[in-house]
């Protein structure tokens, strides 16, 4: 199976792609056939994300070959690829906020008459389509700014069904999903390959690729490793191939500590209706996990606590004092000391065109000057201290911080918050999206820091993580917090189980309030 | 203070100023071509003339100083015409020593109008400097009765603005001095960093604790403080204020700052650009007026001349993603 | 879930606010004036709306893409202009020649009559078209930004239209500035259909004027036909989220162009109507940018966002309205002319502020940037 590229419905052959100096995908062969569910795995930067752009027309390879059913294509765009059958529900949406579903789903070739859109004609294939993939309830005349993410991800999967596809690629499409719509999406793509139609899956879920998949290949630092069907290899062989080496390394050890005074507390903490009477408390030396299922909350705690948010009611104390936290700025004063690490580095952490040294000094400016001027001096050794701390890998730091790797970025956003000495550091999912190693060296700095006095609340959709980093870890589940999971009682099981809110024997004594115990 | 502070390549910010550098200097060549073909002289070479272009193109300059710093910040501010006038109009009418001290005050007070309707108010620049500057307008026509006012310029703002020591007009000693201000502001304090920061990604330099309304509240204050520093002089120069005094002031003040290389979207731009940008614009003008060029014919040239700019250096990513 | 009717009332609420502003506003003038609800009101009215209201309608599509043409005066301008030389309309027809650097160079001759005139308004329309399309090939193929390319190339477009006419000058069709200033009935007798209008059944329009019948065609067959078509909700989606709508295969240069090209038609159409009702040209550059920022204004009142992806050329035209009757109003209540300016410009100032003060709600802070 592995490298077999006769008779299936697409075989990739010799594929390559430099971004820069980055081998993205290094000479690839991959085929996938018709009726079958194959899952694409490996960590970020493997070329995943690369292989399905390459695939489905949106940017071209460097050299190699690409068959659809043993004809060679040469996609010059993403409508080109749509139009050979190859579409592609992509991680970021396309569809158009401002227009209606209806318009979304027959965005590109719509119904007409007289030369013009015929919107009924049009609303009636998106009801249809809707009614595929279960989501009957969605008016198709609500604008998509209006949808809930998870709705407006399912109104992309219905949009893409709706161009009838030969190969559908599902790039990480139900990380945005509740439970409920993702067992649409199963159903919808077991009917979908009882017609014969082939599917790539790029998740990072393991249980939903040990469900789904029929094959499974794995990629690594841009080449294709193994291709293996279903049941061949187990978790663990899995993770290896992805990895390339152990796992059982990747964690720092937690040291075991009696129970630090709190630095940061929160009582009763409500925002809209998005937060209910959250209280939580972190010590200096701890990391705290927060987890549960995506959009429970867990980002807008982190703001609030950040001071984004306004009309949050309920006390904030940080060592002891209260406060009303009502600006970031205010949040990173010297007698509050909070760094917040955000959600999404491209927007919210990092002006991309500017410069390395710009970005990485732009929070402690304050703290560089000499009179009312920037110290040039003091900048360069702080800038030079926060590079070398966090190993990042410059070459002028003069250049744009979007030359830098994903990784590299992300290590600049904390490199930046670092150098404000903050006193109590949140980060929100800070390893999305980022390689192997880079995560690794996350891994061991915050507990560094932690050993240094820092208070850490770290948010992250990625179990392992919150096992092996936290020593606490609270679920949220609808704004709350349903359970605070510690030692021996941290584990997937209680995990999975306390964000899906389903009680197990082990939690027989925990009372269903929001509150903490320990 | 100009000097490049970091590598002498050309890097994409340094390329408009150079290409717009070539161009003054080819504007100068075929002027000068003109008059020694025509004329038989070449006053474009003289220091003389250079230096009445240069007084000449200290109103615009002042304005334009302003302009780029909002600019800078991804916003527009069409205010400026009246700011200017008001304050001209109130110098004149005030008389005597608080004349220059008002006239500041009034491009200082509408300034921060503007920076607060825009930052605490979220109201669109383009359409709040729109609605301010008619509000002036209307104040103005009210106040005036219509008509020129009948008061005159003192004679500081006429000595400011008109006169010369050491043989160079003091109009220039004014733009040098807001010149400098303005590049210290942005080449070596912080809030020049945060300006540069709310202009490449608002959100991200918010999240880095830079108080970007207080910020923006700046910028506006700075441009309205430039408008009314040019109004006085204006006023000066001309003796007296009048109305729509400022009109002539406004697009090309936005030409002269994105001539200069600084994008129109914000984020990126220097000031040595726009200085460039403003001495260009004058020049030209000037070159065309020696040629007897009617206006008809100077506005189409001006239009070819930034479209032709802008292609050379000023052209976008096409957007992808 | 929601019934259709409340999802569109609620998405259509900017401009449901600005019909009723102006419903209520306008009621209330003609109320107030000593010859209310009469046709020559009505008909004043719609004569000094209507270029306006075409230039509104040429910057709602820049604007729905986020971006803003600064040159729609300007070229509304020019073809004012050049209507001053084509629609003369003189019998025997208009010579036409052009004095370029001292040399006279002849380019034939109009002809006249009403053959002569619907040729003259093709031409000049074609102009308008033709300045429109301009903008869209220098924004699109020259990569560069809307507002700064329509400011160079509303230079230009004030440069020939001061070429023309460096004095004001020209002369229209007599019967053409009587047929389109007036009501129906004077159109039909001017253009003898409908038994010069004083056919019976025609009786109950032959009072509405010209120029609102004008309007409202041009928004019906151009427009709103525009509207359905993909290259309009390609506008939209452009101004909306231009990266995800090229990822979904949209002609998006071919859009912006057509937006551009549309644009400039309308402009057009506003300078044709201008020249017949001032029966001259006139390269007016003070009203040429006025032209420009009240079109802004009116684009903003009429529900339109500056950023883009919602509004539409509808609610321009009724926030043209609105800053009419503003200014109908002064004449009505006898405000002193010189107080005017100032109430028009915190009428303005208000107008777009309360619109912002929803952004005062909002309560993740993150959510105010854009």
């Amino acid at each position: 199976m592995p490298g077999a590229t006769e008779g299936e419905f697409l075989a990739l052959s010799g594929i390559s792609k430099r971004y820069g100096g980055v081998r993205a995908l290094e000479n690839v062969d991959f085929a996938c056939g018709r009726g079958l569910i194959h899952a694409v795995l490996g960590e970020n930067g493997a070329g995943k994300s690369t292989l399905i752009k390459v695939v489905a027309g949106v940017v071209p390879p460097d050299s190699g070959v690409i068959k659809l059913e043993g004809v060679a294509q040469r996609f010059s765009s993403p409508a080109a690829a749509t139009a050979a059958g190859v579409v592609c529900v992509f991680q970021e949406l396309s569809l158009i906020p401002d227009l209606s579903v209806a318009d979304n789903i027959s965005l590109s070739a719509p119904p007409k008459r007289f030369g013009l859109i015929d919107a009924r004609a049009q609303r009636r294939r998106a009801e249809e389509l809707l009614a595929e993939v279960g989501c009957e309830d969605v008016n198709p005349l609500l604008r998509v700014h209006d949808l809930p993410l998870s709705r407006r991800q399912m109104v992309e999967i219905a949009k893409a069904i709706g161009r009838r596809p030969k190969l559908l690629i599902l790039d990480e499409a139900t990380s945005a999903l509740t439970s409920v719509d993702v067992e649409k999406v199963y159903a919808l793509l077991a009917r979908l390959k009882a017609a014969n139609v082939a599917i790539l899956y790029i998740s990072h879920r393991m249980h939903e690729v040990e469900a789904l998949a029929d094959r499974a290949s794995v990629f690594r630092n841009g080449r294709h490793i193994e291709t293996f069907d279903k049941g061949a290899r187990t978790t663990a062989e899995i993770v290896q191939l992805m990895i390339g080496r152990d796992i059982s390394t990747q964690y720092p050890s937690k040291p075991e500590r009696p129970r630090p005074a709190a630095a940061l507390r929160t009582e009763n903490l409500c925002w809209e209706n998005r937060l209910q009477s959250i209280s939580l408390d972190v010590g200096a030396g701890e990391i705290v996990g927060l987890g549960g299922l995506d959009g429970q909350g867990q980002k807008m705690l982190l703001l609030a606590l950040f001071g984004v948010l306004r009309g949050v009611t309920g006390t904030t104390t940080v060592n002891g004092r209260a406060v009303r936290l009502a600006s970031p700025r205010q949040a990173k004063s010297r007698d509050i000391s909070v760094a917040l690490i955000p959600e999404d580095r491209k927007t919210e952490g990092l002006m991309l065109p500017m410069s390395i040294t710009d970005n990485l000094a732009i929070a402690s400016l304050g703290n560089l000057l000499s009179g009312p001027f920037v110290d040039q001096g003091k900048e360069r050794r702080a800038v030079d201290a926060g590079i070398a701390r966090l190993s990042i890998r410059v070459g002028n730091k003069t250049d744009a911080v979007s030359t830098l790797s994903g990784g590299n970025q992300q290590k600049v956003v904390i490199a930046k918050w670092l150098m404000t000495q903050p006193r109590i550091i949140l980060l929100n999912d800070p390893t999305r999206g980022i390689d192997v190693g880079t995560k690794q060296e996350l891994y061991r700095l915050m507990r560094e820091l932690a050993d240094q006095g820092a208070a850490i609340l770290f948010y992250s959709t990625d179990y392992d993580e919150l096992i092996g980093c936290c020593d606490r870890v609270a679920i949220m589940y609808d704004g709350r917090i349903v359970r605070e999971l510690a030692g021996v009682d941290l584990n997937e099981t209680n995990i999975i189980a306390s964000s899906l809110n389903i009680e197990t024997a082990s939690q027989a004594v925990t009372s269903p309030s929001g509150t903490a115990h320990a | 203070m100009i000097a490049l502070p970091r590598a002498l390549t050309l890097s994409r910010d340094d390329r408009p100023i150079v290409i717009a550098a070539l161009f003054l200097v080819a504007i100068l060549i075929a002027g000068t071509v003109y008059t020694w073909v025509r004329f038989g002289t070449a006053p474009l070479l003289s220091p003389t003339y250079l230096l009445l272009q240069l007084q000449i193109g200290a109103f615009l300059g002042i304005v334009a100083a302003g302009m780029m710093v909002v600019i800078l910040i991804s916003q527009i501010d069409l205010s400026t015409p009246w700011t200017l006038t008001a304050a001209a109009m109130m110098a004149t009418a005030v008389g005597g020593p608080w004349a220059i001290p008002l006239s500041l005050a009034i491009g200082l007070a509408i300034g921060i109008v503007n920076g607060v309707g825009v930052a605490y108010l979220r109201v669109p620049s383009m359409i709040f400097t729109l609605g301010v500057n008619a509000v002036m307008r209307g104040l103005m026509v009210a106040h005036t009765g219509g008509y020129a006012p009948q008061t005159g310029a003192t004679p500081l703002m006429r000595t400011l603005a008109a006169e010369r020591s050491f043989g160079i007009p003091n109009a220039l000693f004014v733009w040098l001095g807001v010149s400098l201000v303005i590049v210290l502001i942005l080449q070596r304090t912080a809030l020049g960093r945060y300006i540069y920061a709310i202009g490449n990604k608002e959100a991200a330099a918010y999240l880095a604790g830079v108080n970007t309304k207080f910020v923006t509240v700046v910028c506006f204050a700075l441009c309205g403080l430039t408008a009314g520093i040019a109004g006085a002089l204006l006023a000066g120069y001309s003796q007296k204020a009048y109305q729509g005094m400022g009109d002539a002031y406004l697009l090309p003040s936005i030409a002269a700052v994105v001539i200069g290389g600084t994008n129109i979207l914000g984020g990126r731009g220097r000031y040595l650009g726009t200085l460039i940008g403003v001495i260009l614009i004058v020049l030209l003008n000037s070159v065309l007026s020696i040629m007897d060029m009617p206006e008809a014919g100077r506005q189409v040239i001006y239009g070819s001349v930034i479209i032709l700019m802008l292609l050379v250096y000023g052209r976008g990513e096409r957007v992808t993603s | 879930m929601h019934s259709d009717l409340t999802i569109r009332l609620r998405q259509n609420f900017g401009l449901l606010t600005a019909v009723v502003l102006f419903s209520v506003a306008y009621l209330l003038y003609h109320v107030a004036h000593p010859k209310g609800f009469s046709s020559a009101v009505l008909i004043q009215n719609a004569n000094e709306v209507f270029t306006l209201a075409m230039v509104s309608m040429a910057q709602t599509v820049p604007v729905l893409m986020g971006g803003l043409d600064l040159s729609v005066g300007a070229l509304m301008t020019m073809v004012d202009c050049f209507a001053s030389y084509l629609l003369v309309g003189a019998a025997g027809g208009t010579p036409l020649a052009i004095d370029l650097f001292g040399l006279h160079i002849a380019l034939g001759t109009m002809p006249g009559g009403p053959s002569g005139i619907m040729l003259g308004i093709v031409i000049c329309l074609a102009i308008g078209t033709l300045g429109g399309l301009l903008n869209g090939i220098v924004v699109v193929y020259g990569r560069i930004q809307p507002i700064i390319a329509t400011l160079a190339t509303g230079a230009i477009y004030i440069g020939i239209a001061l070429f023309l006419r460096p004095q004001p000058g020209g002369k229209i069709d007599e019967d053409l500035n009587w047929a389109l200033t007036n009501a129906l009935g004077d159109f039909a007798s001017t253009v003898h259909i409908f038994d010069d209008g004083a056919a019976p059944w025609f009786a109950p329009f032959a009072g509405v004027p010209t120029a609102f019948v004008l309007l409202a065609l041009i928004a019906l067959v151009v427009w709103v036909p525009f509207r359905r078509s993909v290259a309009g909700r390609t506008i939209y989606a452009i101004g909306s989220a231009e990266g995800a709508a090229f990822m979904s295969g949209l002609a998006v240069d071919r859009a912006k162009i057509i937006a551009f090209t549309l644009g400039g038609f309308l402009a057009g159409c506003g300078g044709v109507f201008l020249a017949i009702q001032t029966a001259s040209g006139n390269a007016d550059i003070p009203q040429a940018g006025a032209y420009t920022l009240n079109s802004i204004a009116s684009v903003v009142i009429g529900g339109t966002s500056l950023l883009g992806g919602t509004g539409g050329a509808i609610g321009s035209i009724f926030g043209t309205l609105i800053l009419r009757v503003i200014s109908f109003f002064f004449r009505v209540f006898d405000i002193a002319p010189l107080l005017q300016p100032l109430f028009e410009g915190m009428i303005l100032l208000a107008a777009v502020s309360i619109g912002a003060l929803r952004m005062l709600r909002v309560r993740n802070t993150l959510e105010s940037f854009r």
